[in-house]
């Protein structure tokens, strides 16, 4: 750690530290149901804890921390966290309907079949 | 005015991103980031038949109010499924109908959708307006169906109305 | 006092994040699909990211932000692509 850390008054250091565990904490959870979880439909969800509020709590912690070590307003996280926000629904949308193919081209019991059109 | 910015709200949300990866409000980097946000405009303008209008602001905000405490609470709903080693998430697919039909508002409610944890936006009919989603836990349908129509799409049809 | 408290913090969270990447790396290793092994990287890139955040507060330098802005954009791009091949079975038609 740099050496003006020290110098941080500890109801800043607080919230970080808490912010940074809580972030690190979601992140773990979401990557071990993506171990656990059975199906690939419900892996889906998986990943996403680690991009919604995990990511949030720390890239929080890292404006907080910038922004009071260098005593000016450091907000360039938000633009990192901007950009998740907009492509993780994107990926996991492209991926789902990927598997959704792959599964109807096998003919897998378990998805549920391509709507029949009762007016055709 | 319309010529020089098609797009107001995308010009400005360019300008302010250039502005917050250079951090600074310096007038150089900013006259660039002026120039930058109007050229993007107008390539959005080529891109984009129509006029995307943000009507009912109020409205939208609501909407992401109630969207970044829905996250939370499903962040912390699903956080307890994965670490519940003795049984497996009730998990499935549910078939919703929908309304909405404009395409920017389909977009945002995939976002949505996708964007929380135990829910996924997986297949949507063009046609008849069927979505197909997976829930980590299912419980009962009507419950998520009464979400995703009342708390979600009722909002998004006033805004893109 | 706060260095103690921050350091072990930062240190915790780092194992966490560890963690978690070893969890999606073994989710990239064993599949069982290709779609499995898709998701699986980009829970890695997105983990990596967060991992490179925590070192630049650790290093106290914004050097790591550029780094984890790119991270973030490669795997974007990357995951993208790879959906798209496993929808057509190719990148570019």
């Amino acid at each position: 750690m740099i050496p003006q850390v020290a110098e941080l008054p500890w109801f800043v250091a607080l919230p970080v530290a808490l912010l940074l565990l809580a972030g690190a904490g979601l992140t773990l959870i979401g990557s071990i149901g993506l171990l656990r979880l059975r199906s690939f439909y419900e892996r889906v969800h998986a990943p996403t804890l680690a991009t919604s509020y995990g990511m949030g709590c720390i890239l929080v912690a890292s404006m907080l921390f910038f922004s009071v070590l260098q005593t000016r307003l450091v907000l360039h996280e938000v633009a990192i966290g901007l950009f998740i926000l907009l492509t993780t629904p994107v990926t996991l949308m492209l991926v789902a309907r990927a598997a959704l193919h792959r599964d109807r081209l096998e003919r897998n019991a378990a998805v549920p079949p391509t709507i029949d059109r009762r007016a055709a | 005015m319309r010529r020089l910015l098609p797009h107001p709200l995308v010009s400005a949300a360019l300008l302010a991103l250039w502005l917050l990866l250079n951090q600074t409000l310096a007038p150089g980097p900013a006259l660039v980031g002026i120039v930058v946000a109007l050229l993007g405009g107008r390539a959005y303008d080529r891109l984009e038949q129509g006029r995307p209008r943000l009507r009912r602001p109020g409205i939208a905000l609501r909407l992401a109010g109630l969207v970044l405490v829905d996250v939370a609470r499903s962040n912390l709903a699903v956080a307890r499924l994965i670490l519940n080693r003795r049984q497996d998430p009730p998990a499935g697919f549910i078939r919703i109908p929908l309304a909405l039909r404009d395409p920017r508002a389909l977009a945002v409610l995939a976002a949505i959708l996708t964007a929380t944890p135990g829910s996924a936006w997986v297949e949507f009919d063009a046609e008849e307006g069927w979505l197909l989603l997976h829930v980590l836990d299912l419980g009962e349908e009507g419950e998520w169906v009464r979400l995703v129509k009342d708390r979600y799409e009722q909002p998004l049809l006033e805004i893109f109305a | 006092m706060t260095a103690t408290l921050l350091g072990w913090a930062l240190l915790l969270a780092q194992l966490m994040i560890g963690g978690a990447m070893l969890c999606a790396s073994w989710r990239v290793l064993r599949g069982p699909r290709a779609q499995d092994r898709v998701v699986g990287l980009d829970a890695l890139y997105v983990n990596a990211m967060l991992l490179l955040v925590t070192f630049g507060i650790r290093s106290g330098t914004q050097v790591y932000f550029e780094a984890a802005l790119l991270i973030g954009l490669l795997g974007f791009v990357g995951t993208a692509a790879l959906a798209k091949f496993l929808m057509r079975g190719e990148v570019i038609e």
